[in-house]
């Protein structure tokens, strides 16, 4: 037998890259501490890395079809489990789960249930199955189970199942490089279009050369990295703060601290005279409102008499352009400083509010406003479950091992290796919200640390973290305190005092979990386009040598587009990815699972279901999301545009089921095949 | 009825008789991972009184107990499959 020895080999070549990693990081700390500039440290991780990734794709080149869709079948089950970690942990992950934690306390942690409970479905509904079937994609699995169209091979189903493969990857890819072009251009100062396409150079000389074969071993390496990053700066805080080194297991000692300090916060003089304040200028806006529109009129007529006034002193260049901006940032009608006044009002009374207990659950001033919170709460996990199982570049990795018995281990080393990470993001939330509390908090304005001000500085038009003396006493308030999630996790080693090599080693870290997330999903759409378009539908006869050539230039034009998309900094893109997980389970999972499950499911109700379930989502994003032109009044059951899939995927289901049961029943030669897929090996 | 028309009726009993076992603790584990979810949000009001080494219990569900479950859910999974699938070919080889 020659697999045990080709395991023993791998874990031997991954040992000696862990020990090589960290004799970097030590190298770097020493350099550091010898004087040198933080600019070169964050350089030298990022391009470290990123040749890194690069030469493990030139060393695992192929052209071979099955080394290039599947890794030729043969990763062993805990190296895949890896992999698809990494695939899995995205740029929102790493760098906003944290911080949507830190800022939501307890009704952050449906991310954390819904991302890691969707694998009890992939297990159990999909993945052996798949593995078991032992083609290439997953719209190759839904055309052979269903049948249909020219021939009986299933080309519309095909279609339909590529249609969604694209639309859900491709929203998801573009955040990813628009993460790794922010990573790229905050810690080596480059452009941030300059960096997308230092990053984008990296997936492509991985996917481009090597497939699906070299995208697994980047990603192994890559989720070395993003565990270390993650760790490491976590484990400092926990012994910071709780003398114990294992973070997961020591902040349950921090939260009982937290809450004491929070519950002194809540009743502190200065903390009230400061949310008064921010009470009173949110009263000042809402009168403003409700003046309009003869308020904007004289809104507008000051601002324009500032200017006058401004000129006819001849006042300096400075001020004459300052009253300029004015006027131009003044709204341009009624209705529209009726939205940007509304905002204003709103962001006031936020800041406004007393800190809620972080563990609360659904924390509501009233009892219907807090079942609407968990109805919402049960409904986003659901859907990112549903989600997570119907993903098109999480499930490619079940063809990826060696047999059955193998998918199933694989999707349990998967979770474990989430879960290193997964179990320690709430507890870096609590620490960091400890540390803020407590240290942050009650100091002189004089003497702010300087992580403040260089992340104050980074992007001016959105401070990611703004500490205004509101009240004028020089020292900070809580509610002084403005702080955008995607920080926390960067900033952390500088919360932490930790020296910048681990600031640099955090963003090698996002990077990594980006640029990783980034190579499955590209694969996973140039695989639809090449493999089920162009070889199934447009050009069956093509050999193999041309379908691996084609799969790499649509590869190539797909991370252009996708790059050339993330560099226009599309914020309505950007705000849609979670609902991708919506449209993929409505779109794919009631066909993936009742294909396995459900013998007498056929074409028609395949098409119908995947149409009906793809259609109610869509209609009821587009009614309720303010992006999409929707609004809230339009909710039922008050569900956020978010959680559609709450009522796409029964709707996939029951048409699937209805339409099924009013057409012929499948075929002989499907039925043989649900028995294949079913019966062991 | 001559040997290879049993040895395919065998071979059909056995792969019904592994079906079913695959559906029974598919079934069973689907109900676990339903049961942990839904409890764990749907009462967690009610939970966030009780505590656990510090953390209220409702908290603690929510960020490490309901994914361990899941994680827990994942490995009797593979283990009991792989004792199915063995039974599965033990059956083949005693008919044979």
């Amino acid at each position: 037998m020659s697999a045990p020895s080709y395991f023993q080999r791998l874990s031997r070549y991954y040992l000696l890259y862990t020990g090589g990693f960290i004799a970097f990081l030590v190298a770097l700390a020493v350099l550091e501490s010898e004087g040198m500039p933080r600019v070169w440290i964050g350089y030298l991780f990022m391009f470290a890395t990123i040749v890194l990734y690069a030469a493990i794709g030139v060393l695992s080149r192929t052209s071979n079809v099955s080394e290039y869709y599947v890794a030729g079948r043969r990763v062993p089950a805990l190296f895949n489990g890896m992999a698809t970690a990494a695939d899995w942990i995205s740029a929102a992950s790493f760098i906003s789960l944290a911080g949507g934690l830190y800022l939501h306390g307890f009704d952050g942690l449906a991310y954390i249930m819904g991302w890691t409970g969707g694998y009890c479905l992939v297990a159990l509904l999909i993945a052996p199955y798949l593995r078991r079937f032992a083609q290439y994609t997953i719209p190759d699995f839904l055309a052979a189970r269903y049948g249909g169209g020219a021939g009986g091979r299933g080309a519309p189903v095909r279609m339909m199942a590529v249609g969604a493969t694209i639309i859900v990857s491709f929203t998801y890819v573009v955040a990813q490089i628009y993460a790794v072009g922010l990573i790229a251009s905050r810690f080596t100062g480059v452009d941030f279009s300059v960096g997308i396409f230092l990053g984008l150079a990296s997936i492509l000389v991985c996917s481009f050369l090597g497939g699906m074969r070299a995208i697994t071993w980047t990603q192994v390496a890559q989720y070395i990295i993003i565990l270390v990053a993650f760790l490491l700066p976590t484990m400092w805080l926990s012994v910071k703060h709780a003398d114990n080194p294992l973070p997961q297991v020591a902040y349950g000692a921090v939260l009982p601290k937290l809450e004491q300090r929070e519950n002194a916060l809540r009743v502190d003089a200065r903390e009230i005279e400061v949310r008064g304040i921010f009470r009173q200028r949110a009263d000042g806006w809402s009168a403003r409102l409700a003046a309009l529109p003869a308020s904007w009129e004289a809104g507008r007529d000051e601002v324009q008499r500032k200017l006058d006034a401004v000129r006819l002193r001849n006042a300096s260049l400075l001020e004459i352009r300052g009253a300029e901006r004015a006027l131009i940032a003044y709204p341009k009608s009624a209705e529209e400083a009726a939205r940007l006044w509304a905002q204003l009002r709103d962001a006031n009374l936020a800041r406004a509010r007393p800190p809620q207990p972080h563990a609360a659950p659904f924390a509501a001033p009233d009892e219907a406003t807090s079942d609407i919170k968990r109805n919402n709460f049960l409904a986003l996990v659901f859907c990112l479950m549903l989600g997570t199982a119907a993903l098109p570049h999480i499930l490619m990795r079940s063809y990826t091992t060696p047999s059955v018995t193998d998918t199933r281990t694989s999707v349990f080393w998967t979770l474990f290796f989430i879960l290193l990470i997964y179990l320690t993001i709430p507890a870096l939330a609590v620490l960091v919200k400890f540390d803020i509390y407590t240290y942050l908090v009650g100091t002189e304005f004089s003497k702010l640390p300087t992580w403040i001000s260089y992340w104050a500085n980074v992007d001016k038009l959105n401070p990611l973290i703004t500490v205004a003396d509101i009240n004028g006493d020089g020292i900070v308030q809580l509610a002084e305190i403005a702080i955008d999630g995607d920080v926390l996790v960067l900033a952390t080693p500088e919360i932490g005092g930790l020296p910048y090599v681990i600031s640099g080693l955090v963003a090698a870290g996002g990077l990594a979990a980006a640029l990783s997330t980034a190579d499955g999903l590209l694969l996973a759409i140039s695989n639809a386009l090449s493999h089920d378009i162009y070889y199934k539908v447009v050009d069956p006869a093509a050999s193999t040598q041309k379908r691996v050539t084609i799969s790499k230039l649509l590869l190539l034009g797909v991370a252009f587009i996708a790059a050339y998309a993330a560099s226009q900094k599309p914020a309505d893109i950007l705000s849609l990815v979670g609902a991708a997980f919506s449209l993929a389970a409505s779109t794919l999972f009631p066909a993936l699972v009742l294909g396995v499950f459900w013998k007498r499911a056929n074409h028609a109700g395949a098409i119908a279901g995947m149409v009906a379930g793809f259609s109610m989502c869509l209609y009821y994003m587009l009614h309720t999301h303010p992006i999409l032109g929707g609004s809230a009044a339009g909710q039922w059951f008050d569900i956020a545009p978010i959680s559609a899939g709450i009522f796409g995927v029964p709707a996939g289901i029951a048409v699937l089921v209805l339409v099924s049961l009013c057409t012929r029943p499948p075929d002989i030669r499907t039925r043989a095949l649900v028995d294949h897929i079913r019966a062991p090996e | 009825m001559n040997d290879d028309d049993l040895a395919r009726r065998a071979l059909l009993a056995a792969r019904a008789l592994h079906w079913r076992r695959t559906r029974r603790l598919t079934a069973a584990l689907l109900l676990l991972w339903l049961a942990t979810t839904f409890g764990t949000v749907f009462f967690a009001r009610a939970l966030s009184g009780w505590s656990l080494f510090g953390w209220p219990l409702s908290f603690y569900l929510a960020a490490q107990g309901a994914a361990l479950v899941y994680l827990a859910i994942l490995l009797v999974y593979a283990l009991a499959m792989n004792r199915i699938d063995r039974r599965f070919a033990r059956q083949l080889a005693e008919q044979a």
